[in-house]
């Protein structure tokens, strides 16, 4: 078992003729994810090395029987193309374009109250279930299946933690990168909330980082709710206040949103906090052993 | 992208916002003709650049004449301005704002802001006009008004009726109230603004409202569609290396420390510094050379890092997942040489051909460190920089 995505997820990819589209189109299917359909308007009847094009998410899902949608096309549409999947009444829509407008970003939001459509991103990595299904741009290889949950705001530093857990033989149930915007779809606690839940998560790594109040609120979560152990990091605690880092959500405003915060919030929770990034893998090690 | 005051009221009066009449300068000349052209019995002379508190600074000063104006003009235009939003080394005043004076008979805090926690626009107001907001915060929460405007249905007039009676104002000026309101929403939306910060707004003697200082920010991902505002971009008031480092997808933000760190994905290279500091170094740096880095694009971080003069050691820290080590490696070999890299320099990678990015490295008969994790890697470096 997993989190949202295992062997059987079906997978359109909507701009998968641009460069990033194709590439990982090709990586993911070679990992042994069903990818089976992309879309593009006015390219349907084509195809994209056997996969067949068609020219709405929805014509997509007729014809191929999927439920889920990875998302590559540049910002000024990619709003567009969430709304679109929404529409399209897909279980799920992975958008891992960086650099949407905010305010698109409210208007999608906006348009998905009420719907059932589940978006994970923007600006994230994806989600893969090791073994199984890698939907995004993650490297496939230094993931291991297993029984380690893990959820994160970064792309690199979560490879670092995934990475950190295969070398000491520890694999992962599913890992999400929800992403690194200030309005994301899917947050911290949804993912908490579906390991809890799942049979096949025995513990979860939650990676924050500075900026904002979903690492705060998650930890009010987790005191209430968490039944499994959860190791966490925030990234950020020498950033200087008022300078966005990297990510457009990654900036401490009017003293707020510091890791210090984020950290005491854990603390608070019960979360197993590591002050180094590098003691990630460890510290879910010792967890591990400690309650076996 | 920051706007300077100025800039802020010119978009506003484009929207037809009540902004008071002024003039931008360069010049003590300029300030005293500006001054002279204005024939309000004050006129106030403000430092334009992009940080808060100038006032405290000694950036804003009134003036009774355009002579006292100019002497004003001369003592700002060229002063290092030092306040708590700009760090120590200041900020150089290259243009001043001089603008009428007006009566103030009340003076309030009103800003509209993209607020992540409620997922909508949000519009903030305050009696304690003219303090910083922070403090009020801080000190009287209770004085802050803060009203959601659902972007479905735009801002709605009990929202206005709102913030009104909770600024204390007489429900006589509830038309024009709102019309500010309204008007601010409508530019805020339409110039894809991501904070417009009115501090303080003024109420005058005569019953009108004028907006005295005005900050907005818009939101760097809009800036394709908002091409206008992109010439009102001023590359006096960015650190030269974040230029720079803009013109080649890097995004870099300078710090005080002395390790300069090349990392890729902004999460690693936050989490690099966070290390670093672990191990009890300080990093020189912020540097994501982003997802698809060239060898181009390494060597233009080499460079970007190389012209800090306190840095004293390089940290690489790469997590090849779509990049691969070899090309990464081949890069980092080929900037260290061009550019002679004097300083200690430590790398690590990790991720796709790892094995051949190390060998390469090795080959290469370069003086670098190679590190297997990141703890490795911090200790590595913060131990020879420290030598």
């Amino acid at each position: 078992m997993s989190v949202l995505v295992n062997k059987s997820t079906k997978v359109i990819t909507q701009g998968m003729t641009g460069k990033t589209g194709s590439f990982h189109t090709r990586a993911c299917r070679d990992y042994g994810t069903q990818m089976v359909a992309g879309v593009g308007p006015g390219k349907a009847g084509q195809e994209f090395e056997g996969i067949p094009l068609y020219n709405t998410v929805a014509d997509a899902k007729i014809a191929t029987g999927a439920t889920v949608s990875v998302i590559y096309v540049p910002p000024p549409f990619a709003a567009d193309a969430i709304m679109e999947a929404v529409d399209a009444d897909l279980d799920l829509t992975i958008c891992i374009t960086e650099g949407i407008p905010v305010l698109d970003m409210l208007k999608v939001n906006a348009f998905m109250q009420g719907r059932r459509t589940r978006l994970i991103g923007p600006n994230c990595p994806g989600i893969i279930t090791p073994g199984e299904c890698k939907i995004g741009i993650m490297p496939g290889h230094i993931h291991k299946p297993g029984r380690v949950g893990v959820v994160s705001r970064s792309g690199t530093l979560t490879y670092e933690a995934v990475f950190q857990l295969t070398q000491l033989g520890i694999g992962q149930s599913t890992c999400i990168g929800i992403g690194g915007d200030p309005l994301n779809g899917t947050n911290f606690i949804d993912c908490l909330n579906l390991f809890n839940e799942d049979s096949a998560t025995d513990a979860v790594i939650m990676i924050g980082e500075i900026g904002g109040n979903a690492e705060e609120a998650a930890c009010d979560w987790i005191k209430a709710y968490m039944k499994k152990p959860v190791v966490g990091f925030v990234a950020g605690a020498t950033a200087p206040p008022g300078r966005r880092m990297g990510h457009a959500g990654a900036i401490i405003s009017g003293g707020s949103g510091t890791a210090d915060a984020k950290f005491a919030a854990m603390e608070r929770a019960g979360v197993h906090a590591v002050r180094s990034p590098a003691e990630l893998g460890a510290k879910m090690k010792s967890v591990l052993g400690a309650r076996k | 992208m920051n706007l300077h005051e100025y800039q802020s009221k010119q978009m506003m009066a484009c929207y037809g916002l009540p902004v008071l009449k002024g003039y931008v300068c360069h010049t003590a000349g300029e300030v005293e003709a500006a001054a002279d052209n204005l024939k309000s019995p004050v006129c106030v002379v403000k430092a334009q650049v992009h940080a808060g508190g100038r006032g405290k600074a000694g950036g804003v000063k009134v003036a009774k004449s355009p002579a006292e104006a100019r002497i004003w003009g001369e003592k700002i235009l060229g002063m290092k301005l030092v306040t708590p939003q700009t760090g120590d080394k200041g900020k150089l005043v290259r243009k001043v704002y001089v603008e009428a004076g007006c009566q103030i008979e009340r003076e309030f805090y009103l800003s509209f802001l993209v607020d992540r926690a409620r997922r909508c626009v949000s519009i903030v107001a305050s009696t304690e006009g003219g303090m910083e907001i922070e403090e009020v915060a801080h000190k009287h929460p209770e004085k802050i008004i803060t009203v959601g405007v659902d972007s479905r249905v735009g801002l709605q007039p009990f929202q206005c009726t709102k913030l009104l009676l909770s600024l204390g104002l007489n429900t006589a000026l509830l038309a024009s109230f709102s019309d500010l309101l309204g008007k601010l929403y409508r530019m805020f939306m339409e110039r894809d603004l991501s904070l417009l910060e009115i501090n303080p707004l003024v109420l005058t003697k005569e019953g009108g409202f004028v907006v005295l200082d005005a900050k907005c920010a818009v939101d760097d991902n809009a800036l394709f569609r908002q091409s206008g505002l992109k010439e009102w971009m001023d590359y006096d008031e960015q650190d030269a290396r974040d230029l720079r480092a803009n013109k080649f997808g890097l995004s870099y933000v300078g710090l005080d420390g002395n390790i300069g760190c090349m990392v890729n994905g902004a999460g690693l290279a936050m989490a690099t510094m966070d290390i670093i500091k672990f191990f009890g170094g300080q990093p020189a740096n912020f540097l994501d050379v982003g997802g698809g880095a060239s060898k181009e694009t390494v060597t233009e971080a080499f460079k970007i890092l190389l012209s800090d003069e306190n840095v004293k050691g390089i940290l690489v820290n790469i997590f090849g997942g779509i990049m691969k080590c070899d090309v990464i490696a081949a890069g980092i070999v080929e900037a260290a040489r061009e550019l002679s890299v004097k300083v200690p320099l430590v790398v690590r990678l990790q991720g796709t051909n790892v094995e051949i990015g190390r060998k390469i490295l090795s080959d290469s008969g370069l003086r670098i460190t190679p590190a297997d994790t990141m703890d490795d890697a911090a200790r590595k470096i913060v131990d020879a920089v420290k030598k």
